[in-house]
C-alpha cells in the first residue's frame, strides 16, 4: 500500500463536492449547472464553496428548467464544454427526460461521432429520508433503458468520487444517481486529489459461499446489515455492490452465483422492469445450470413511492431481505 | 398587440422598395445573388418530393413557399456561427453549405445525412419540436464564454411556440444574453391546426416581451427584411446584447410531409392565390421586370447550373455504398458496451456475408 497517498475522512457529499472541485481544478471545460448549486451550494451542499471559487461563469444557477438547461447541457457538450448537471431531486428529471432521450443519448449514433456529448447528469435519488413526494423516486430503469446514456451509482464515499471523476471523464452522458439517504450517514477514507473507479464494474463487498447478493446504491448498508445477521445465524453472504446499472457488470455477477448457486436480488426500484430483471437474464445466460434456487428479487413495490408516513412499508427493510434469505437456503 | 408588432417588408408582392431605408442596398447583383439561391432550393424541394413519390427517397418534409425565410436567415450568418435547424429547413442548411448529398441522405434513411462538411456547425434537424431550442442556447453560451463573436441560429415553426423548451429557452437565453437567433418560421399550420387554435395571440413576435428580448415580425416571403433583420440580431449577439426573436411570417404551399394532405384541413385555393401574390420568387421577377433587368436566359442559366448540382447529388446518394449494419451499433457509446458488443457479433454473424 501507498502511504504517500494522502486521505481525509468525509460524507458521501462531500466526496461529490470533492471530485467536482478536483476536476474544476483540472479541466476548465467543466462546468456546473443547475437550480441553487451556486451561492446555496446545491440544496444538498453538493456544490458547497465552488461557485465561490470557480466563479459564476462556471457555476451557473439557471433558472427552474430541467428541459432548459440540460438541452443548454447538450448544447454546451457539443461546442467544447464538459457540463456537469444536478437535478435537484431524481424525481424531478422527468421534464428533462425527451432532452435526454431523443437528443442526449442519440446524438453520437445521429452524427456517426460528428457530434457527441459528454455531460454528466447528477440525481439524489431514493426514499427514506422523509422528504415530499415525488423526491423520493429510483426510477433508474427508465434510463438504462435508453441506449446511449451509461447509469451510474454509488454508494460509499470512495466510489462516489472516483466514480463521479470517471464520468465526468466519461465520453458518452452519464447520468450519476446518488443515493441521498448515503450522503451524511456513512463516512469513509477518500485519497486526496485525483483517482478513477471505473464504470461498468461492480464491487464485492462481503465474500461468502452460500448466497449472493446483488444490490446497489441505498440499499448496500441494509444489504451488509442482514448479511451480518445471517453470518451470525451461520449463512454466508456473497455481497455485490453493482456500482453501475449501465453496463453491468455480468461477470462479476456470474462469478458469485455460479460459486453460490443461490441469489437475492436487491433493490429500492420498482419489481417491473426494474434493473434486478436484467441481473436475472445475466444470470439465466451466464450461469443457468449453476442454480440451486429460484432467484429472489425485494425491491420497492409497484405502487408510486408513498408518501413518508408509508415510506418504512415501501423500502426493502432487512426482515424482507433476511426473509428472502432464508427462502433460497431452504429451497 | 398586433399592432406593436406591424409586418415589415423591404419589397413587396409587386416587387416595389417599399422601405426606401435599404433602396441602395438592392441593386442588380445583391437581388440576382438572392434569387439564385431562392430558385436553388425551389428546384431541390420540387426535385425531393418526386422523388419520394418514385420510392428513390423514404417521407420527405416540404417546404415551397418558405424559401426567403431560409435563404434570407441563412444567407446572413457567418461561416463560423451555429445552425440548428429542423426536419424543414434544409434549405437553410444547404445555403449555409450543409451537403446537398447529405441532406438527400438523411432523407433516405441514413446517419451520413446528419453529418456536415468539415468546419461547417449544423446541427442534425430537430425531429421532436422546440427541443433544438435549448441546444442553440447552450451552443450560444459555450461561444460566448469562449469570448468568440459567432452566433447561433435555432429554427422553429410556429408550433413550436406553444412547447415548453421554447420557452425555457428564450427565458434562459435572455437571462444569460446568450448570443442567440431564434426564428420562427410562422408558416400558420403546425401541420393541420392553424395557428387560430395554436396559440391565443395574433403574434408570436409578441412572446419576447415575456422574457424582455427585442422581436421583430417580418414578412417571410421577402428575403431581403429576413436578410436585414437576422443580420441586425446576429450582429446584436455578437456586441453581448443578447438574443432576438424573428417571427418570419410565410406559407407553405404543399403538404406537412410527403405522407399528409393538406387539402383535409385547408382551402388548398388560399396556397395557390399565395403562390400568384405573395410568392418570394416572383416578387424578384417583377422587381426585375420593373427596373427592366429581367433576362430569361440568366435565368435559364442558373436554372440549369441548379439542376446540374441536384442531379449530381441525387447520383451521389443513389451511388453511396450500402448500410452498413454494424454502424448501428458502432456509434451509439465511444467504446461499445459488452451488451452492444454481443448482440453486433450475434447478428453480424447471422447475416453472415452481408456484414460488411
Amino acid at each position: 500500500m501507498n502511504t504517500a497517498i494522502k486521505t481525509r475522512t468525509i460524507t458521501l457529499v462531500q466526496a461529490i463536492t470533492d471530485a467536482l472541485d478536483t476536476m474544476m481544478e483540472e479541466k476548465s471545460e467543466v462546468l456546473l449547472l443547475g437550480e441553487d448549486i451556486g451561492k446555496n451550494g446545491g440544496v444538498f451542499r453538493a456544490t458547497d464553496g465552488l461557485q465561490e471559487k470557480y466563479g459564476e461563469g462556471r457555476v451557473i444557477d439557471t433558472p427552474l428548467s430541467e428541459a432548459g438547461f440540460v438541452g443548454a447541457g447538450i448544447g454546451l457538450a457539443v461546442n467544447g464544454f464538459i457540463p456537469v448537471i444536478e437535478i435537484q431531486f431524481m424525481g424531478f428529471i422527468y421534464p428533462a427526460y425527451e432532452q435526454i432521450m431523443t437528443h442526449a443519448t442519440r446524438l453520437r449514433m445521429r452524427t456517426m461521432g460528428h457530434y457527441t456529448v459528454p455531460m454528466v447528469i447528477r440525481a439524489p435519488y431514493g426514499a427514506g429520508v422523509r422528504a415530499p413526494e415525488i423526491h423520493c423516486d429510483s426510477t433508474e430503469a427508465i434510463f438504462t433503458h435508453m441506449p446511449g446514456i451509461k447509469v451510474v451509482c454509488p454508494s460509499s464515499p470512495y466510489d462516489a468520487k472516483g466514480l463521479l471523476i470517471a464520468a465526468i471523464e466519461d465520453p458518452d452522458p452519464v447520468l450519476f444517481m446518488e443515493p441521498m439517504r448515503c450522503y451524511r450517514s456513512i463516512k469513509a477514507e477518500v485519497p486526496e486529489g485525483k483517482y478513477v473507479v471505473e464504470i461498468g464494474k461492480g464491487k464485492k463487498l462481503l465474500e461468502g459461499d452460500d448466497v449472493s447478493i446483488i444490490t446497489w446504491g441505498a440499499m448496500v448498508p441494509i444489504v451488509l446489515n442482514a448479511a451480518q445477521e445471517m453470518k451470525e445465524k451461520g449463512v454466508y453472504c456473497d455481497v455485490i455492490d453493482l456500482r453501475t446499472l449501465y453496463p453491468i457488470d455480468n461477470e462479476i455477477i456470474a462469478d458469485s452465483v455460479q460459486k453460490t448457486g443461490r441469489t437475492v436480488i436487491v433493490h429500492e426500484a420498482h419489481a417491473t422492469g426494474g434493473v434486478g430483471n436484467d441481473v436475472l437474464s445475466i444470470i439465466n445466460d451466464t450461469s443457468f445450470l449453476f442454480q440451486k434456487a429460484p432467484v429472489e428479487r425485494v425491491t420497492g413495490f409497484d405502487v408510486p413511492v408513498p408518501y413518508f408516513g408509508f415510506e418504512d412499508h415501501y423500502l426493502p427493510s432487512e426482515a424482507r431481505i433476511i426473509h428472502a434469505i432464508k427462502k433460497v437456503m431452504s429451497f | 398587440m398586433e399592432s406593436q408588432f406591424p409586418i415589415l417588408q423591404i419589397m413587396d408582392c409587386n416587387g416595389q422598395i417599399v422601405s426606401p431605408m435599404y433602396k441602395d442596398n438592392i441593386s442588380e447583383d445583391f437581388v440576382k445573388k438572392f434569387y439564385k439561391q431562392l430558385l436553388r432550393i425551389r428546384l431541390f424541394d420540387r426535385k425531393a418530393v418526386s422523388l419520394q413519390r418514385q420510392g428513390r427517397i423514404g417521407t420527405y418534409a416540404p417546404f415551397e413557399g418558405q424559401e426567403a425565410a431560409q435563404v434570407g436567415s441563412a444567407l446572413a450568418l457567418e461561416p463560423a456561427d451555429w445552425m440548428f435547424p429542423t426536419y424543414r429547413d434544409h434549405g437553410a442548411a444547404f445555403v449555409f453549405g450543409h451537403s446537398l448529398r447529405n441532406i438527400l441522405l438523411f432523407w433516405n434513411g441514413r446517419n451520413e445525412g446528419c453529418v456536415p462538411p468539415n468546419g461547417k456547425r449544423i446541427f442534425p434537424p430537430g425531429i421532436p419540436i422546440a427541443t433544438q431550442i435549448p441546444h442553440a442556447v447552450g451552443a450560444a453560451l459555450a461561444e460566448k464564454i469562449k469570448g468568440s463573436n459567432h452566433a447561433a441560429i435555432a429554427y422553429f415553426g410556429d408550433g413550436a411556440t406553444s412547447e415548453g423548451d421554447f420557452h425555457e429557452g428564450l427565458n434562459f437565453a435572455s437571462v444569460i444574453k446568450a448570443p442567440v437567433v431564434f426564428f420562427n418560421q410562422n408558416n400558420q399550420y403546425a401541420i393541420s391546426v392553424p395557428i387560430e387554435k395554436q396559440m391565443n395571440t395574433k403574434t408570436i413576435a409578441q412572446k419576447a416581451l415575456a422574457y424582455d428580448i427585442p422581436s421583430v415580425r417580418l414578412d417571410g416571403n421577402d428575403v431581403f427584411i429576413v436578410y436585414f433583420e437576422t443580420l441586425k440580431a446576429l450582429e446584436r449577439a455578437r456586441n453581448g446584447d443578447g438574443p432576438t426573436l424573428i417571427e418570419a411570417v410565410t406559407w407553405r404551399y404543399g403538404a406537412h410531409t410527403t405522407a399528409d394532405d393538406p387539402s383535409k384541413y385547408r382551402d388548398q385555393i388560399e396556397s395557390n392565390n399565395r403562390r400568384e401574390e405573395t410568392d418570394p420568387l416572383l416578387r424578384i421577377e417583377r422587381w426585375l421586370k420593373n427596373e427592366g433587368l429581367y433576362e430569361e436566359k440568366w435565368i435559364r442559366q442558373i436554372e440549369t447550373d441548379a439542376i446540374q448540382e441536384i442531379e449530381l447529388a441525387i447520383a451521389e446518394m443513389e451511388a453511396f455504398p450500402k448500410a452498413n449494419p454494424a454502424d448501428i451499433f458502432d456509434y451509439v457509446f465511444a467504446e461499445p458496451t459488452w451488451q452492444i458488443n454481443q448482440q453486433k457479433e450475434e447478428y453480424l454473424r447471422l447475416i453472415g456475408g452481408e456484414a460488411k
